[in-house]
């Protein structure tokens, strides 16, 4: 489980439990007592990449209930339960499994398409990967970032000006348009740093209230004839020049965005593991003062995590008006934004893990619009399912419990003498 | 608490059992049904239907869209397959998925899908298409747009409501300033300024100004509880008759209006896109009346047309003239608008039926 995520920061896990603590359960019962929330949101990251796996399995069970309990078949069939049991299991794994079998030929693989689902995939994962970079980049240095979703609006609107409004030849203009887009969130992103670094304000209230402001920047700015198409009031824009948008790959929907989206992460790793700016971002979130009495000027690392954190929110912007939307409404960040925090916190905020999880997702996204037609599950399911991941994973304690690895943790732990045999028994 | 937790969930996974055993003695006594062979093979046409951003519960185009889908459904024997949008990114993927699916006719719903709905359209030029709310510069082949001159339904219930209105004043509010909504503010409003022209009054409309094109939006069509601010807004403002024009944010309003009305005031709905008596009944004691787009009928015609193969891209247009739109009865208000004004109305249905009275607005269907 601990080779899921090479790149974990062992060196700057200051807490001696932490590091201390048995692999299979790296948090022990011992940091959960701590109650800053820096120290939750560190607990979260070091998550070991089990309790990622088991949250996922355990809430793709209780979708699958879920689907399944609105089934109609299996409704009918639990109307004559006692007479025919047998129908009634078989309907409940017929509305189960028949949903993910769509969901799987949807995200992967299916005999019609062979893996061209797989690339719809890949391009639903491209913002969520970007998105869930800058929000695993600022959870490393102890920032909750809640802003990707203002960052991304901000990153795209700019990106998508400089791709309907002004003509350039190709590769110039798209250049252009992914620089604005990036530089557009780092602002967005930095402004909040600057902010907190400055006034002491904290990330997630000036994050929120920096969604909104851009949400209703980018809605008044459609309202006006600059952003809308020429004898139309609608507010969308006008679509993006040819020369602005991201080339398609294997001529399917997945554009050279995704290809953007593989360098980012290798840079982030970098900027983690190999850098001196990265090192500091860690020791910050590890122990700011500490940090501070080390000789890391912890304001301007504040500052700077929060303009790269937002600078590949911006990126995935771009992914979005110059990779699939190609035009720009109110709608540009969909939800990806409140899905990166999700794809971080799955990821562990390690970069590499942040890709994978938003995989995951993008093969869940990709999946739901199939499952919804084939087998007509509503696309609810599929969200539900990334909520319960989330909870599963911001309370792994639930988890332990529920796959009865908890008492090992407990007797480890100071606490575990507390707790009465009987009690850790039943748990299992 | 690490201590109780576990007595916690064995009494919960307890309570959950006993209930889960005593639902299956309770329901499970039925008996099973005759194994029988597959049903009725399935009719080969294929309807489908992508929503917006806004989903089929919308109360309002999507939901009245997917009604008439599922209608041809029952009425026709179509096969029916449906795609909730979550968010804009879904309008590509969902209507790529309705193309696997082999679907002859796709319904789309609203603007945001143009693009989406153009370019299949134009990869898939043996499918068709219809596209509610939304009409293109340059017609496509083989998508079918479908869209309402609501002003002149909405024109009547201005022309009702300031008829109606005790304190001489009606207000409005919008979603989202697009045209699909102003439309109904704009015949509101001219409805309002006829009545007055009529009869010499002075009924003002607060939220709206037609020559300004300017007025009241919540922002978006979600937050019930902004309708309700508004309308709160609008009533102290003095406005006795409100016409939201939000989709479900309608339901704000619907609220605000009741409390008054429990606080003792006299006040009216008026609710848009279908007959709120009946769509919204938790309201029906203040409908006054609704302005309606009959888009659930204008999609059940178009799915029998394309079944016997009458398709055509030709626009239809909504009009009082063929009941694409209409005013809904006046259910439990019949009393207190006086026979003259319903009179006059049915005059004025008539007379902007056949052009001695032009209702006109910005957002218009373009001729």
């Amino acid at each position: 489980m601990s080779q899921l995520d090479p790149s974990s920061s062992a060196p700057v896990e200051d807490s001696p439990a932490t590091a201390q603590a048995p692999p299979p359960v790296p948090v022990a019962a011992t940091t959960a007592a701590k109650t800053e929330g820096v120290s939750v949101l560190r607990e979260i990251v070091a998550g070991s990449g089990l309790v990622s796996l088991l949250a996922v399995v355990a809430a793709l069970v209780l979708g699958g209930l879920l689907i399944a309990s609105t089934d109609r078949q299996v409704g009918r069939t639990l109307g004559y339960f006692l007479a025919r049991p047998t129908d009634f299991f078989q309907a409940l794994w017929t509305a189960g499994t028949s949903s993910y079998v769509a969901l799987f030929q949807g995200a992967v693989f299916n005999p019609r398409q062979g893996f061209a689902p797989l690339l719809e995939t890949l391009t639903v994962a491209t913002p969520l990967i970007c998105a869930g970079l800058g929000v695993a980049l600022a959870f490393r240095a102890g920032l909750f970032n809640i802003g990707a979703q203002g960052q991304i609006i901000i990153g795209g609107t700019l990106a998508a000006y400089a791709g309907f409004a002004w003509h350039l030849p190709f590769g110039l203009h798209l250049l252009l348009v992914l620089v604005l887009g990036i530089v557009g969130g780092a602002l967005w992103g930095g402004l909040v740093g600057y902010l907190k670094a400055r006034t002491g304000a904290h990330e997630v209230i000036l994050t929120i209230m920096f969604n909104y402001v851009a949400l209703y920047l980018v809605d008044f700015l459609l309202n006006t004839s600059a952003f809308q198409r020429p004898g139309e009031t609608n507010p969308i824009s006008p679509r993006l020049d040819e020369t602005a948008v991201f080339p398609s790959l294997t001529g399917s929907r997945l554009h050279l965005g995704f290809v953007v989206a593989i360098a980012l992460t290798v840079a982030v790793w970098w900027i983690l593991s190999r850098s001196t700016v990265g090192f500091e971002f860690r020791a910050v979130g590890a122990n700011p003062s500490a940090a501070r009495t080390a000789g890391v000027d912890v304001g301007r690392s504040t500052i700077l995590v929060m303009a790269l954190a937002g600078a590949l929110a911006g990126a995935a912007g771009v992914a979005q008006v110059a990779g699939t939307e190609k035009v720009l409404t109110t709608g540009v960040a969909a939800s990806y934004g409140f899905d990166a925090i999700t794809v971080a916190l799955l990821g562990r905020s390690s970069p590499w893990g942040t890709f994978a999880a938003g995989l995951l997702f993008g093969a869940f996204r990709a999946g739901a619009v199939q499952m919804q037609i084939q087998t007509g599950t509503p696309i609810d399911i599929v969200l539900v399912v990334q909520s319960l991941i989330v909870l599963f994973i911001a309370a792994p304690p639930l988890i332990r419990s529920l796959f009865g690895f908890g008492r090992r943790a407990k007797r480890r732990g100071p606490r575990a003498r507390h707790a009465q045999g009987t009690t850790a028994g039943g748990a299992a | 608490m690490i201590t109780t937790r576990p007595h916690f969930a064995k009494t919960a996974a307890a309570g959950a059992a006993l209930a889960g055993a005593a639902a299956l003695v309770l329901s499970a006594c039925g008996a099973p049904p005759e194994t029988t062979g597959p049903t009725a093979s399935a009719p080969d046409f294929i309807g489908c239907i992508v929503s917006d951003s806004g989903g089929f519960d919308d109360q309002s185009f999507n939901q009245s869209s997917y009604e008439g889908l599922k209608k041809a459904e029952a009425d026709l024997g179509i096969q029916v397959k449906e795609a909730e949008s979550k968010s804009n990114n879904d309008y590509e993927t969902n209507l790529n998925g309705m193309m696997s699916a082999g679907c002859n006719l796709t319904v789309t719903v609203g603007y945001l899908l143009g693009d989406a709905t153009k370019a299949a359209a134009e990869a898939n030029p043996d499918k068709h298409f219809t596209i509610v709310d939304f009409a293109y510069a340059q017609p496509v082949p083989n998508v079918k747009p479908v869209v309402y001159d609501t002003a002149q339904a909405a024109y009547l219930a201005g022309y009702a409501a300031a008829a109606t209105t005790k304190t001489g004043i009606v207000g409005t509010f919008g979603g989202v300033k697009i045209p699909t909504v102003t439309i109904f503010m704009d015949g509101f409003a001219d409805g309002v300024a006829a009545y007055n022209q009529a009869k010499g009054k002075d009924v003002q409309l607060l939220g709206w100004n037609k020559a300004a094109q300017d007025g009241t939006f919540t922002g978006d069509f979600e937050k019930q509880d902004k309708g309700k601010q508004f309308t709160q807004n609008l009533l102290d403002q003095g406005a006795d008759i409100v016409m939201p024009v939000a989709g479900p944010v309608g339901k704000g309003a619907g609220a605000a209006l009741q409390e008054a009305k429990a606080a003792g005031k006299e006040v009216a709905l008026i609710w848009v896109d279908s007959d709120g008596y009946l769509t919204a009944p938790d309201y029906k004691d203040i409908m006054l009346t609704s302005v309606m787009k009959k888009m659930d009928e204008a999609i059940e015609a178009l799915v029998r047309d394309d079944t016997e193969g009458k398709f055509s891209n030709e626009p239809y247009v909504g009009t009082l003239e063929n009941d694409g739109v209409a005013i809904a009865p006046f259910h439990d208000y019949d009393a207190k608008v006086s026979a003259e004004t319903k009179a006059e109305l049915e005059q004025l249905r008539k007379d902007i039926i056949d052009g001695t009275v032009t209702v006109t607005s910005q957002a218009s269907p373009k001729k």
